[in-house]
């Protein structure tokens, strides 16, 4: 179907269903329970996993496929922020020509920056791409907002103001972003007994978007160019000996996956008419790099897992604090109950850091293929007698690729 | 006039003189052998004829046209296909789609942006691909990791991947290098075979005489970056000059 196999015909329903029945399957617990806290499934979060799946997925193409691993992709994400918010400043509330300028001005940037960096590869590009990065987060930050000319607005922030022209706005239309009158923000909610359930306008344009790129992404990883791809991640001196130029298709994918980053930009804005410098400093760029390495680099679906596991971390696990804490182990002696909550305080709250830093280390350490790679092996447990594949001849191990193209 | 034709090629490394005039013709489907012991300045000269290095002085012209100044994929295109020492191939990616890489340089050119096609659906390099992997009795491993390949096979994979390209030219750096000696008559045999179904041209880089005197039909000896003869093996193996030089002492 689509032009896909069966396989990754396969992924991409389960990946529709997924998405599509995001705030049934993010709401498990009812809304007044002690595991509420544990729920997911509220607009502003489900917005995050989509768009940040999106980031992941377009880093993926570079990270994944290609093995350039960039430090300066938060960047793009930041200039696709600025072009949505300023399109709707200058123009309309529309998300659509916003949505359009983050894409465009992101990949333009990217032509930019991909073009130097490109240049050389392995940890040098990494520094590289950093390095740029860095400047264009000063450039937000300081450089570019100075009474006479005011682009980014520094600190603050850039946002919509009252005074802006938005000369496309059409009377009556929410003065929100919206897409063609219908509110980013509108949101139906609906109550099953104990449960409650948003649906949100703003997560199903964003879910529809990711589908659509996700889908895009699964083309490209079938197609001659994603082989080539591969083939520089895999031996790019074979590649140049082999009729290839391999400038070009490190830019092409670099570009894109700038564009994604873009795309991801301007939907955030789009969700919230707000964009801000810190969204292009380098604990940005480096957290996408941690969604697809936890995830699985270089596979389908890992970087969309990752980003999930790293947003819910971000949101769900920050929230817990010492009263939740001692609400739970209140059925335990109060000396036992108070040992319990110094240990796990500093695994909570503020402290989610340092959860997220240990389960890294475990994936990194027994499962380099990232959750992809654990789901794989639980599948193969479950069907061990039947695969015996004729590769397992240990004299020919392959040894696992690398994440960066040497 | 050859097909690859070497003028006057200088090349010094500091106070090195890696290349002195070196000149050669290698003249169409012959089998050209390039000896000479280590440090004789083989592989620098196989450098300059794929464009990695870029001699001081001197011209190299394939087909009447000059490779010097171009890239590797440029010199590719040209028609020279080269394999390395160690053989280099994608280890990540399938048999099948090690061979088909070289199908799609030879019909797009060095970059073509085909993102949203499907490599299965293209019909004639697939066939293309399969009819090399056939040809050099690869066909079974088709789907296997070409890291997985044993070492031979590897051989004969980079070797599928050069010809399938149909080059007018192959080169091959000490094909044999590390080999043990079952290996090395692996290699030669192969060789043999691809030279006899095929009109092709071959420049071989080679130290081991053994491989040089089953596959060479000219053979250029050179020392101390400087060509001391080039002639028949016949006349090769009874030559004074090339005794002292080297198989005096080498063997």
């Amino acid at each position: 179907m689509l032009g896909l196999n069966r396989k990754d015909t396969t992924l991409l329903i389960v990946v529709f269903l997924l998405t599509m029945l995001a705030p049934f399957l993010l709401n498990p617990f009812p809304a007044d329970s002690a595991m509420a806290q544990f729920n997911a499934g509220y607009p502003d979060l489900m917005q995050r996993f989509v768009i940040f799946g999106i980031f992941a997925v377009g880093f993926n193409i570079l990270f994944g496929l290609t093995g350039y691993l960039s430090f300066g992709h938060a960047a793009f994400l930041g200039v696709g922020s600025y072009a949505a918010v300023w399109m709707f400043k200058l123009f309309t509330f529309n998300v659509v020509p916003a949505i359009a300028a983050a894409v465009v001005v992101a990949g333009l940037f990217s032509v930019l920056i991909g073009y130097v960096s490109l240049r050389r590869s392995g940890i040098y590009f990494s520094i590289l791409t950093l390095a740029f990065a860095q400047m264009s987060f000063a450039l937000a930050y300081s450089v570019l907002s100075n009474p006479k000319f005011n682009l980014t607005n520094g600190e603050t922030g850039l946002q919509v103001y009252a005074d802006d022209p938005q000369i496309f706005a059409v009377a009556g239309s929410p003065n929100l972003p919206h897409l063609f009158g219908l509110s980013m923000r509108s949101t139906y909610t609906m109550d099953v007994g104990a449960w409650s359930f948003d649906f949100n306008a703003g997560y199903y344009l964003c879910a529809v978007i990711m589908l659509v790129v996700f889908y895009l992404s699964v083309r490209l990883f079938r197609s001659p160019f994603g082989m080539m791809l591969r083939a520089i991640k895999s031996n790019q001196q074979r590649l140049n000996y082999t009729g290839l130029n391999s400038r070009p298709y490190t830019l092409a994918a670099f570009v894109i996956s700038g564009m994604y980053a873009g795309l991801a930009g301007g939907l955030l804005a789009a969700m919230d008419p707000l964009a801000g410098a810190e969204r292009m400093q380098w604990t940005a760029s480096g957290e996408v790099v941690l969604m697809t390495i936890l995830g699985g680099a270089g596979t389908l679906i890992g970087p969309v897992l990752g980003a999930g596991f790293i947003k819910y971390f971000e949101n769900i696990f920050s929230k817990i604090n010492d009263n939740v804490l001692h609400s739970w182990f209140a059925f335990l002696p109060d000396g036992m109950e108070d040992f319990m909550v110094t240990i796990i305080h500093p695994f909570v709250g503020k402290g989610w850091h340092l959860t997220l830093g240990l389960l890294f280390m475990l994936v990194v350490i027994f499962l380099p293929g990232g959750l992809v790679e654990g789901g794989q092996r639980i599948a193969r447990l479950f069907k061990r007698n039947t695969t015996q594949t004729p590769g397992n001849d240990p004299e020919h191990h392959p040894k696992p690729s690398p994440h960066v193209a040497e | 006039m050859g097909i690859l034709e070497v003028k006057n090629v200088n090349k010094r490394f500091g106070g090195l003189q890696a290349l002195g005039n070196v000149n050669l013709s290698v003249q169409e489907n012959t089998v050209h052998a390039i000896i000479g012991p280590n440090g004789a300045g083989k592989s620098t000269l196989l450098n300059c004829l794929v464009g990695k290095l870029i001699p001081d002085t001197g011209s190299v012209m394939f087909d009447g046209q000059s490779v010097l100044g171009r890239k590797p994929h440029e010199i590719n295109q040209m028609g020279i296909s080269r394999v390395f020492q160690t053989p280099e191939i994608f280890g990540d990616l399938t048999v099948m789609e090690n061979v088909l890489i070289p199908c799609f340089a030879r019909r797009d050119g060095a970059f073509r942006m085909h993102a949203f096609e499907s490599v299965q659906h293209e019909k004639s390099l697939n066939e293309q691909a399969e009819e090399i992997l056939v040809d050099m009795n690869m066909i079974e491993k088709r789907d296997m990791h070409a890291a997985s390949l044993s070492r031979g096979d590897k051989r004969r994979l980079e070797m599928a991947m050069c010809l399938v390209q149909q080059p007018r030219l192959l080169l091959l750096d000490e094909p044999t290098a590390g080999m043990a000696r079952a290996d090395t008559n692996n290699t030669i045999e192969l060789l043999k075979e691809i030279k006899e179904k095929r009109d092709i041209t071959m420049a071989i880089i080679e130290h081991d005489m053994h491989v040089v005197f089953s596959l060479a039909e000219r053979i250029t000896v050179l020392a101390q970056g400087t060509p001391l003869v080039e002639d028949t093996p016949e006349n090769i193996k009874g030559h004074p000059k090339v005794q002292e030089a080297y198989l005096g002492q080498a063997h």
